[in-house]
């Protein structure tokens, strides 16, 4: 019979050492991994709980920007004020998954450490330059969010290895970000296409930079070249230029939620859209 | 692998219990403390019928480790009532006949009690999105929303 062993280590040492172990696997929030036990599609031999890991869990506000335990539950990013003011796209994309009660659990690090093409939490981190901070056998890196998944269900993380939070950079003067999805249904669906994004403003409102990544339309998220928006405040000509940038990164999967084609047009358009939201949020501050 | 050894506390309760590592929270109210009102409906955290409250966190049971339960807070739907007497939310269920088949009746009451909780004046699009991830195959919710609403307001005192 299946019976793996369970522990809730209370240091970053003990966590490190007791995923070294063969077939372990970190615990967070469980959405997804309680579900993939149940279905058989994965079954640790160690489950390792971090959230008694003293760090994993709360927001802490750093200068201008902010750090975030890995295992900190989406509920928790929506009710802090400061970061939501801050990071509305990274909060928005996070408290995209799933149910009030999915939201009770499910965690940045899970959402990003789970590889899903489709994680909603991971464009708008990218777009904002967020990076991981990953402890392991060999000390402590910090690694740009784009960089942990590896394809879908993999990560490049080694043996042992884990996110203990995330380093919301300072925020830049003038900028925004946003995330949007396209789902099939209103609510709790996984995402067709999910575009990301941050400007930033120059004096004279036209943009300085740009950053857009794109999730569900390849193996892992892609970055779309937004060069085209640079001085310009996204005037018709710059916007086209973007939907074929966006169009242009896309590899995706046909699938009952959309088709290849479907999915690279709608990417443009979700580039589009979610540049503007950025835009306007950048130009209010 | 043993047996865990999990204390805990249940509606108020001080409460322990011994459990597999990979048995869920629901498996362990149900199947060894006899709590059989949180239900089973799909088992992967999309029907919401085994809502709890963990340490003022809704979330589903069934995507929770009983192991995880230690030193936490829970509440179930074995404890929204006043001994005899019914919750608020409880009495508006049963006058605006807000259940039917009444199987995901008791995870629907918990995610009321939960947005109540938090927001004791949620508008009906806010109570609507909060409950989203309780799926009800009978009422058609506006009867569950109807109530919700009602309860709120009474326990408002108005």
């Amino acid at each position: 019979m299946y019976a793996p062993n369970f522990a809730a280590p209370q240091s970053i040492d003990d966590a490190v050492r007791m995923l070294g172990a063969d077939g372990a696997k970190p615990l967070s929030g469980g959405t997804d991994l309680i579900v993939q036990m149940r279905s058989g599609r994965n079954r640790p031999d160690h489950i390792v709980d971090l959230k008694k890991v003293p760090g994993l869990i709360g927001i802490k506000a750093e200068g201008a920007g902010f750090r975030v335990g890995a295992a900190t539950p989406g509920a928790e990013l929506g009710e802090d004020k400061a970061l939501v003011a801050a990071y509305p796209g990274i909060v928005e994309g996070a408290e995209l998954i799933g149910s009030t009660q999915v939201q009770g659990r499910a965690s940045l690090a899970g959402n990003l450490c789970n590889a899903s093409p489709a994680a909603d939490s991971v464009p708008a981190m990218a777009a904002c330059g967020v990076k991981a901070v990953v402890v392991g056998p060999n000390g402590e890196r910090e690694v740009p969010v784009q960089d942990i998944p590896a394809g879908p269900g993999k990560t490049s993380l080694g043996k042992g290895e884990f996110v203990k939070e995330f380093v919301l950079p300072a925020l830049p003067a003038n900028s925004g970000d946003a995330y949007l999805r396209f789902i099939p249904r209103t609510e709790m669906d996984i995402a067709v296409v999910g575009a990301g994004v941050q400007i930033q403003l120059a004096g004279d409102g036209t943009v300085a930079k740009a950053s857009v990544w794109l999730g569900a339309v390849a193996p892992t998220i892609v970055e779309v070249d937004a060069s085209c928006l640079i001085g310009t405040k996204l005037d018709d000509a710059a916007m086209a230029k973007l939907d074929a940038a966006a169009q242009a990164v896309c590899n995706p999967i046909d699938d009952k939620r959309g088709t290849i084609e479907y999915r690279t047009k709608v990417a443009g358009v979700m580039a589009r859209r979610t540049a503007e939201i950025a835009f306007k949020r950048a130009g209010a501050r | 692998m043993a047996k865990i050894h999990v204390t805990t506390k249940i509606n108020g309760e001080d409460a322990e219990f011994l459990c597999e590592p990979q048995q869920t929270m629901l498996d362990v109210l149900r199947d060894e403390l006899s709590l059989t009102g949180s239900k089973e409906g799909c088992g992967s955290g999309d029907c919401g019928a085994c809502s709890i409250i963990v340490d003022g966190r809704l979330v589903c049971s069934c995507l929770m480790f009983g192991a995880e339960a230690s030193g936490a807070e829970i509440t179930t739907i074995e404890g929204i009532a006043n001994g005899d007497t019914l919750h608020p939310l409880q009495q508006k269920f049963l006058e605006h006949a807000a259940l039917q088949c009444g199987f995901c009746t008791p995870g629907v009451l918990v995610a009321s009690k939960a947005l109540l909780d938090a927001n004791p004046s949620p508008t009906e699009e806010q109570a609507r999105y909060w409950l989203a991830g309780n799926l009800c195959r009978c009422t058609g919710y506006d009867k569950i929303i109807e109530a919700v609403m009602d309860a709120a307001a009474e326990m408002r005192g108005e």
